[in-house]
């Protein structure tokens, strides 16, 4: 149930400059690949949140069961994220991820 | 009027906290205020009245995934200095484009009410039924190998990181037991006549 003294529009407009601050932030931070995996958990803590306005917006429950589901896939990919992070350190000593051309790509 | 304060102050400081996220110096630093991102998008979420998920969110990202990225920040030897440079370089193109995005997110804000549908599962009166029991009812049932395949996607990053960090150390001496039990009297055991004054030369000996 949202407050009756604010609307959606507050929550999506917060959403919506945290979105942009987490593409902000790795476009800037190119080089440093351990706050370009923030800035990407950033953005989907914003779309949690604009799940959880429009399931309550919309009296409908199943935005927050998708928050959970965007939740664990979260978790899942700072694992795997971070595991690729430390073996590519232990291989090259440092985490110049412009540099990460061996496979041609 | 309480609620409109807390979400402004909610609001403030997880926007500020995200540009710190983005601009900190430090990486460490940078781990502590997506630390307080999390806790200021879980207040906004009990506003909304998503009690459980405000409280998972504090205890899936600040107790787990941040201690990570905490973890490796700190395991890793970097130079970050170095990583800063080209810092100024990008800033007008991603500035261009974070204010492009952010206008065109804005522009579609009111766009919402054309998806008005009836809902899947409605929220209940909180009054009755808490916010953890109607998320559990619709959860384990409707969508219940949604839950399940979401648990293995757990399971599959947890082998996954697992086998990505092992490493086989060589300097390290591991028992086999394979080779324990397949050793036999015949391999290990000989039998020599000794002459007295004269020993025996043993197969490892230096002549």
């Amino acid at each position: 149930m949202i407050p009756a003294s604010l609307s959606v529009e507050h929550f999506l407009a917060v959403a919506a400059a945290l979105f942009t601050l987490g593409v902000l932030g790795v476009f800037i931070n190119r080089k440093n690949i351990i706050v370009i995996l923030m800035a990407i958990e950033m953005m989907l803590l914003a779309v949690n949140i604009n799940f959880v306005a429009f399931s309550a917006q919309l009296h409908d429950l199943v935005g927050q069961v998708f928050v959970m589901f965007t939740l664990t896939v979260a978790a899942a990919e700072a694992a795997i994220g971070l595991a690729i992070l430390v073996i590519y350190f232990r291989r090259l000593g440092n985490i110049q991820v412009a540099e990460a051309s061996q496979m041609r790509g | 009027m309480i609620v409109n304060i807390a979400f402004y102050l909610f609001s403030a400081v997880l926007l500020m906290a995200a540009a710190g996220v983005v601009f900190a110096r430090n990486p460490v630093h940078s781990v502590l205020l997506l630390i307080l991102c999390f806790f200021n998008a879980a207040g906004l979420m009990l506003l909304l009245g998503a009690e459980f998920l405000a409280l998972i969110m504090v205890i899936v990202y600040v107790g787990a995934v941040a201690v990570l990225f905490l973890f490796v920040v700190m395991m890793l030897d970097v130079n970050f200095a170095q990583l800063r440079a080209g810092f100024t370089k990008m800033l007008p193109f991603g500035l261009g484009t974070g204010g492009v995005l952010l206008a065109q997110l804005l522009f579609v804000i009111n766009a919402w009410p054309h998806l008005l549908t009836t809902p899947h599962a409605p929220i209940p009166n909180p009054g009755s039924v808490t916010n953890t029991a109607a998320l559990g009812r619709i959860l384990y049932t409707d969508y219940f190998y949604v839950f399940q395949i979401s648990g293995v996607i757990l399971l599959v990053a947890m082998i996954g990181a697992i086998v990505l960090t092992h490493r086989h150390r060589g300097d390290v001496r591991r028992q086999s037991v394979a080779a324990q039990t397949q050793r036999t009297h015949a391999d290990v055991i000989t039998m020599a006549e000794v002459t007295v004054g004269q020993g025996i030369q043993m197969p490892g000996d230096r002549p």
